[in-house]
């Protein structure tokens, strides 16, 4: 056990590879910010208390586009011609804060938009909405695909190897090129839920 | 099978592999497909003979993916197993969300267990995914 949590965490490395420090993949210190979220948004769900799911939905969705957005169309096009060093650099310290808060604000946002939705009766097929949200739903299913299928993975992958004593620079390059595009990709589909959203508070 | 499912002995880069990170992504995919349908329904009852069958492939890409991988030689499961335990924790909790909302809206009987099964199978494949891509690399 010790073992898998110094292998993913990178707590307390003996004798880390060369004078590189190792990665922590799974950042420890961010693990109680997303506890609470996840505890604040059961607490929105299991009260009904409108406030808190309209917070969670709001600050978590605004986090969530605006991440994808900057990401996607503004960092991913500057990693894209960074040299493969600077890229590992970057991603270094990037990826692990990545690995703990787009759960988490994916999480807030899902979990309490579909409590919200619910309560204001925009999911009944009478509901002007209806099709919005079924077009929202399609536009997550796939971002969530891209997101858990492939970028993930591959951020995952980037760190492992930056961890080994030899990182395989052609590898990196590989998988950080795929975090570009699917990054991309994601940003767009945001525009989409920005319109299908902007759309579903007007009607 | 053995003899498809062995990679190549070349450097972790080059060596080739069954297409089972595309086969877990397909699986969860299908259960995503499956829980927009259920959930475009909400608060009626879904028609679950599309979500069932969706269920059903979505398990046997799934199990298919398990059985390639548990073929595989000179494969680093050590690597596999840690990435995986770690994954696992994490989309359970996510699992664990969807699945209270569900409950919590009144959700029941043959819809609430479809809906069970999708989320073990995502639980599952999410995990078997970002295990397979890091392992794939990796040197045990």
């Amino acid at each position: 056990m010790a073992d898998t949590v110094q292998g993913i965490v990178g707590v307390a490395p003996v004798s880390p590879p060369g004078n590189r420090p190792k990665i922590q993949v799974v950042p420890l210190k961010g693990l109680p910010l997303a506890a609470a979220a996840v505890v604040f948004v059961v607490i929105a769900i299991a009260g009904n208390w409108q406030w808190a799911l309209m917070f969670c939905h709001v600050a978590g969705g605004g986090l969530w586009t605006g991440l994808d957005l900057f990401v996607g169309l503004v960092l991913g096009p500057i990693l894209g011609h960074l040299s493969i060093p600077a890229r590992a650099e970057f991603s270094a310290k990037f990826m692990p804060k990545m690995v703990i808060i787009m759960p988490t604000v994916v999480m807030m946002t899902l979990a309490s938009g579909f409590q919200i939705a619910r309560k204001l009766g925009n999911l009944y097929v009478t509901s002007p909405n209806h099709s919005w949200l079924i077009a929202s739903f399609c536009v997550v299913g796939v971002m969530a695909v891209i997101a858990l299928g492939i970028l993930e993975p591959a951020n995952i992958a980037v760190l492992f190897e930056m961890n080994k004593p030899e990182p395989n620079g052609e590898l990196i390059a590989r998988l950080m090129k795929r975090f570009i595009y699917t990054a991309g990709i994601t940003g767009l589909m945001q525009v989409a839920t920005l319109i299908i959203m902007t759309r579903v508070a007007t009607q | 099978m053995s003899a498809d499912t062995n990679p190549t002995t070349k450097s972790p880069i080059d060596r080739t592999f069954p297409p089972i990170a595309w086969m877990s992504t397909g699986a969860l995919a299908l259960v995503i497909i499956g829980g927009i349908l259920m959930a475009s329904y909400a608060p009626r009852k879904a028609p679950l003979g599309v979500a069932t069958v969706l269920l059903v492939v979505a398990a046997l890409l799934l199990a298919s993916a398990g059985v390639l991988i548990g073929g595989l030689r000179d494969f680093p499961r050590k690597t596999f197993l840690k990435v995986f335990k770690w994954a696992i924790f994490a989309d359970l909790v996510t699992a664990a969300m969807i699945e209270f909302a569900f409950v919590r809206d009144q959700t029941r009987g043959s819809s609430l267990l479809i809906v069970t099964g999708m989320l073990v199978i995502f639980t599952l494949c999410v995990p078997t995914t970002i295990a397979f891509t890091v392992a794939r690399y990796a040197d045990d």
